[in-house]
């Protein structure tokens, strides 16, 4: 129907059209509707972000067995309808118009039910067989709107199923009902687009059903939502209390993640001095400072950070599932809106603070492309776990226990004043005008399996994403720093050596010596090699990396060393997927040149100023 | 009466009477329920001229001040949420 699609979600034709063996099925849904845990509950844990065959389109899809049917599972992603314009809803009319389907599963709100109707009147429109599954029961019960599932469904003459995806209700009766129906529709049917009814035709029909079927309270109960909103979103209390918050939030990190973090030390160190050390004995001595001072020192560093990253993550998960943080782009938005950014950018900004990469991909949201980029601009400067873990190493190595959350937050603020900056210079070159319209979802207790569930998510993705990174970057430091054979690491022979001293002239003013600044050199592979880099450059192991470090740093270098972490280019996943999203090579250069402009700029000012005082 | 949403008090309802808003900007108004014909309510106004809370219906949504202005409002009344006769 669309011809503007673009070239990237078309379709491999010899793909397209061959009967599948299992049978092809669909979720459809507006965003908010917990879509994606009802897929979750649905699939299990079998999930995974794929190209769906002949497609050049990521879905998260799924196998699931139903009955004695294979099914194959596609989660599209959250739309408000056919029509629109936004590069999600051009990705499922893609979908939608090219791959044969046997059925699909309509997820709604049951609490919205009457604006998504529309939207199940156009699916079902479109002749695919139709399962409706009116997700959020137990809110819609809260709230006191209350639906006839069954007259729903002889109105619509479709199954309806109420379910809770959240506290996996009504979840069988929604599998026994997608079986039923690919029992009786065995061949696979291409939507119609084209069929789907006009938009007022829709609403009207939809204002119909909702009258037979659906009872609304006139006003709902306003409840804990309300009464919250009245202190959160105060006038006046509400952005102290947002970055109070957030600073509970950090101080949690601290102190649950810290202990965890030991304990992992603790492990690694018993590993490498009491099972690798004497098994490498008899090995040659470049294998064996391979082995201990390359792999296991560089990688091991990086591992003990896990644990805190995953409750980082966990606490992250938390905040997002309440409902908070769409809050808090309501109360950033005057001041996102003068800097040419809108309280989204925010929201993607704290989104940034778990990994840039997932924040600079949630820019599709932001249609206006000036605007986008500006987004993409920005959010580079979000402090994310990578660095987090450089910075909390050398918090805790730098500064008293109880200075260093101090130290941490101020960093934060850094991170956002590096943002803001980058906004205000350049809001005019990339300038928009794009209505902003958001919801903001009740409040929501999220659950304890939900949090711990994002946590592992989240982790196991960083890891995975970013082990093959950490492991060849260390390795690479390790040759530049242990060779030629006999050298002493990172001396003036090593190539790393060369480097340095060629450097030096530019970081010599910030107060960072050569050999950190080969940290950094690495640091633009990924943040997540700093520190093993450090150790293999230092020679020191994870437990002995604090003390090296103080013997040849002051709390002025190392937090000009810091500040120039923070601000300079993420890693290459960030600068590769920012190149993948804005299509220009020019708009990549610039946000590779101007953080490290930046990044020298703040750290020069910092690093000097605080000499010219006195420390 | 036309009255534009942005000028609608904090604790007020009216209902919309039309939406100057085509294309893209329409089609998300609609879809989140800004129509004429139905009962929009302002919660709050978020300070230094940011965005303002609405409630249409169930629905609870942001909307910038400016975007707010090409929807026109007649019959407003006091909206007097469930919570505060409590």
């Amino acid at each position: 129907m669309e011809a503007c699609c673009p070239p990237r979600l078309s379709p491999r034709p010899e793909a397209v059209g061959a009967r599948p063996r299992a049978r092809q099925v669909a979720t459809v849904g507006p965003p908010n509707t917990g879509k994606s845990t009802f897929f979750n509950r649905l699939t299990g844990a079998g999930a995974r972000v794929a190209n769906w065959p002949g497609m050049t389109i990521e879905v998260m899809t799924a196998r699931v067995l139903l009955g004695a049917t294979m099914v194959r599972l596609a989660d599209l992603p959250g739309i408000y309808s056919l029509e629109g314009h936004t590069d999600d809803e051009a990705v499922v009319q893609r979908f939608l118009a090219t791959v044969p389907l046997h059925a699909i599963v309509a997820v709604v709100n049951a609490t919205r039910i009457e604006l998504q109707l529309p939207l199940v009147l156009a699916l079902k429109a479109t002749g695919v067989p139709l399962v409706v599954a009116l997700n959020m029961a137990d809110e819609a019960v809260h709230l006191g709107v209350t639906i006839d599932a069954a007259r729903l469904a002889a109105e619509l003459g479709v199954p309806v199923v109420s379910v809770s995806a959240k506290y996996g209700r009504g979840m069988e009766d929604a599998k026994r009902a997608l079986a039923a129906l690919l029992g009786a529709h065995p061949e696979p049917v291409v939507a119609d687009l084209g069929a789907v009814p006009a938009r007022d035709v829709r609403e009207r029909e939809s204002a119909r059903l909702c009258a037979l079927a659906v009872r609304m309270p006139a006003v709902l109960p306003a409840g804990a939502t309300a009464r919250l909103d009245r202190v959160l979103l105060h006038p006046w209390l509400g952005i102290p209390l947002f970055f109070a918050a957030m600073f509970v939030v950090f101080q949690a990190v601290y102190g649950i993640g810290v202990p965890l973090q030991d304990a992992m030390k603790w492990l690694q160190d018993a590993l490498k001095n009491g099972a690798l050390a004497p098994l490498l004995s008899g090995a040659p001595p470049l294998m064996r400072s391979f082995v201990l001072d390359g792999l296991v020192d560089g990688v091991g560093t990086v591992v003990t950070f896990v644990p805190l990253m995953a409750v980082f993550f966990a606490a992250m998960a938390l905040v997002e599932d309440s409902g908070y943080l769409s809050r808090a782009a309501w109360l950033m938005d005057a001041l996102m809106g003068r800097l040419g950014l809108d309280g989204r950018t925010f929201v993607m900004q704290l989104m940034g603070f778990g990994c840039n990469v997932p924040a600079l991909m949630a820019t599709r949201v932001v249609r206006n492309r000036a605007a986008r980029l500006l987004s993409m601009l920005v959010i580079p400067f979000s402090l994310c776990s990578a660095r987090l873990q450089v910075f909390l190493f050398l918090t805790t190595a730098f500064f008293s226990p109880t200075a260093a959350p101090f130290v941490l937050f101020s960093l934060y603020l850094m991170s956002f004043a590096a943002a803001f900056l980058t906004a205000f210079v350049w809001r005019r070159r990339y300038a928009s005008r794009e209505p902003l319209l958001m919801e903001l979802p009740p409040y929501r207790l999220p659950t304890l399996s939900m949090v711990a569930a994002e946590a592992w998510r989240a982790t196991s993705h960083f890891l995975r994403r970013a082990s093959g990174f950490i492991v060849a970057g260390v390795l690479l430091i390790w040759v530049l720093t242990h060779l030629p054979p006999g050298a002493a690491p990172a001396g003036p022979e090593t190539p790393a050596g060369w480097l340095a001293a060629a450097l030096a002239p530019v970081f010599g003013p910030l107060g960072i010596d050569p050999l950190m600044s080969i940290a950094l050199i690495f640091g633009f592979v990924a943040k997540e090699i700093v520190l093993g880099g450090l150790a293999v450059v230092l020679g020191a192991g994870t437990d002995q990396l604090a003390g090296a470090l103080a013997g040849r740093l002051d709390w002025v270098g190392a937090m000009s060393f810091m500040i120039f972490t923070l601000i300079y280019t993420p890693c290459l996943s960030a600068i590769a997927t920012l190149r993948d999203e804005a299509k220009s090579l020019r708009f990549t250069a610039l946000a590779v040149a101007w953080p490290l402009s930046l990044a020298w700029l703040a750290s020069f000012v910092f690093y000097q100023g605080a000499r010219a005082l006195g420390f | 009466m036309n009255l534009s949403l942005d000028r609608l008090a904090a604790d007020h309802s009216a209902a919309i009477t039309a939406v100057h808003a085509t294309g893209m900007a329409g089609e998300r108004m609609a879809a989140l329920g800004l129509m004429p014909g139905r009962r929009v309510a302002v919660l709050r106004r978020a300070p230094f001229g940011g965005p303002l809370h609405l409630r249409i219906g169930p629905t609870e949504l942001m909307i910038r001040r400016a975007d707010a202005r090409a929807i026109l409002l007649d019959h407003v009344r006091r909206w007097k949420p469930a919570a505060r006769r409590g």
